[in-house]
């Protein structure tokens, strides 16, 4: 399993590449392969602000169904409308293609609360 | 937690192991789309040796057997398998299992893994008949070998003409060298293929020999995740899930094997459901607007009532479509009929559709 370096990561497995203002988020190869073959990524907060850590949408594997938990309070500002056509994206490219949404993060400081690659993997225990 | 005889070889090949009714299992290896495909379109290999298997024999055996399960078995001849359930006193139903006749004073049950114990119990405490009672579930493996080339790859492994087998029918012979191998033509799949019953010390070697004859069909191992996404699409109950200790196999849609030709255990009450009509039905339902409907979701009317729950769902493979079993009261258990589905409190649309699925 693969965990880039430059990402921060949650304990409920979400990733986020930090630029500028702007958070890019995602589930982590860990997150995917627990869940396996992903049917859609259900997300109806584009446009709404959500405090660290609640529900931000929720995705569909064929055996499961997975809450999805915003790592850092902030504002939803883009959903990943590439997921709707090929959601294996996450299973097959999970920091790449198969982003989910983008955020206009509410406080920095938020992001101190995150593991980084070498944390997020001895939590998980690889 | 229980291992199976091949549980060291699925971790060795990278299987997602899970807890399932007190074994260590396999729920998938590559991926349950793939598995499932593999079995729709070629051929793949289940490790189900976590279920379990009485042998039930004397002369009275058949009179056991007909008053703990629902079928009738005096239909069976030597060599035929059927599917039955075990009803409860209470109007539900025990244990779902496969009746083997291997000779008119012998037979061979496969009960659910989870009820192996229960199952032991209830046909024991209905044992009047002095029957002889032998559990070998835990010196059996089993090997469901499903798919359309299942046939092909196993017909390299035997001298018996598994063409010669029909369907619900079982011969007993050499496979793979092995001895005494019960080759039976029976699966949860509803692609064909086989099963194949061994001693625990012989289940390794079966493995590694099935894999090969199977190779040149890009035969793939397969795990629990894909057993239900294929049993689904055909609308195989699954216990615990679809029926249980509550559900009657009239309302479940189990008609087909309650034969009222017999008495068994409560069969009055069944009867009796079965001609004053049931109130609750076990239908197929299909997604129509985005969802997957999971097991205990409620099922609701238009105007949000309650009308039923979900019992199974899953997105379906090879239909590319969300599809669910579930109960539902009566008058809306007609295909075509507009549910709706409870889905973290939004009601999504769905639809009663004729089952299987497909």
């Amino acid at each position: 399993m693969n965990f880039p370096s430059d990402l921060k990561y949650s304990k409920e497995h979400e990733w986020i590449r930090v630029e500028g203002n702007t958070g890019t988020i995602g589930i982590t190869d860990f997150a995917q392969n627990e869940l396996g073959d992903i049917v859609y990524v259900d997300i109806n907060t584009v446009g709404d602000t959500v405090a660290k850590d609640s529900v931000f949408g929720t995705v569909e594997a064929v055996k499961t169904v997975s809450d999805l938990y915003l790592p850092v309070a902030g504002k939803i500002v883009e959903f990943n409308k590439g997921l709707d056509a090929a959601p294996e994206s996450v299973n097959k490219d999970p920091y790449g293609a198969g982003w989910m949404v983008k955020v206009e993060i509410t406080s920095a400081a938020d992001l101190d609360s995150l593991m980084d690659a070498e944390t997020y993997k001895k939590h998980i225990g690889v | 937690m229980q291992n199976t005889s091949l549980t060291h070889v699925h971790q060795s090949l990278g299987a997602k192991m899970v807890p399932f009714a007190g074994f260590n299992m396999p729920v998938s290896y590559a991926g349950i789309t793939q598995e499932h495909n593999a079995v729709r379109n070629s051929v793949g290999v289940f490790d189900v040796s976590h279920m379990g298997e009485f042998i039930l024999s004397g002369p009275k055996a058949l009179d056991l057997i007909q008053l703990v399960t629902t079928n009738d078995a005096s239909k069976l001849t030597d060599g035929k398998v059927q599917y039955s359930c075990m009803t409860n006193d209470q109007g539900g139903i025990v244990d779902d299992l496969l009746v083997y006749r291997i000779s008119a004073e012998k037979y061979y049950l496969v009960v659910n893994a989870s009820n192996i114990e229960k199952d032991w119990n209830w046909i024991s405490q209905h044992n009047s008949f002095g029957v002889e009672m032998k559990n070998v579930s835990a010196d059996t493996s089993l090997l469901a070998v499903q798919g359309p080339d299942a046939i092909k790859a196993l017909q390299k492994l035997t001298d018996a003409d598994l063409s010669a087998i029909p369907y619900y029918a079982f011969a007993i012979g050499t496979f793979a060298g092995i001895a005494d191998v019960i080759i039976s033509n029976t699966g949860y799949t509803g692609s064909g293929g086989f099963e194949l019953y061994v001693k625990n010390e012989d289940a390794e070697k079966l493995w590694y020999a099935v894999f090969e004859a199977g190779n040149e069909f890009g035969i793939q191992p397969c795990g629990l995740g894909c057993r239900d996404t294929l049993r689904l699409e055909k609308a195989f109950c699954l216990y615990g899930n679809d029926i249980n200790d509550t559900t009657s196999p009239i309302e479940a849609g189990l008609g087909w094997i309650t034969k009222f030709t017999k008495p068994f255990v409560h069969s009055d009450y069944h009867k009796q459901l079965k001609e004053t009509g049931v109130k609750k039905k076990l239908v197929g339902i299909e997604m129509v607007d985005r969802g997957i409907p999971r097991q205990h979701y409620k099922i609701k009317d238009a105007a949000g009532n309650e009308i039923g729950e979900v019992t199974s769902g899953t997105q379906s493979p090879t239909l590319n479509k969300a599809i669910g079993l579930g109960y539902v009261k009566t008058e809306f258990s007609a295909p075509g009929s507009e549910v709706y589905i409870d889905i973290r409190n939004a009601l999504v649309k769905a639809k009663v559709v004729k089952t299987p699925f497909l």
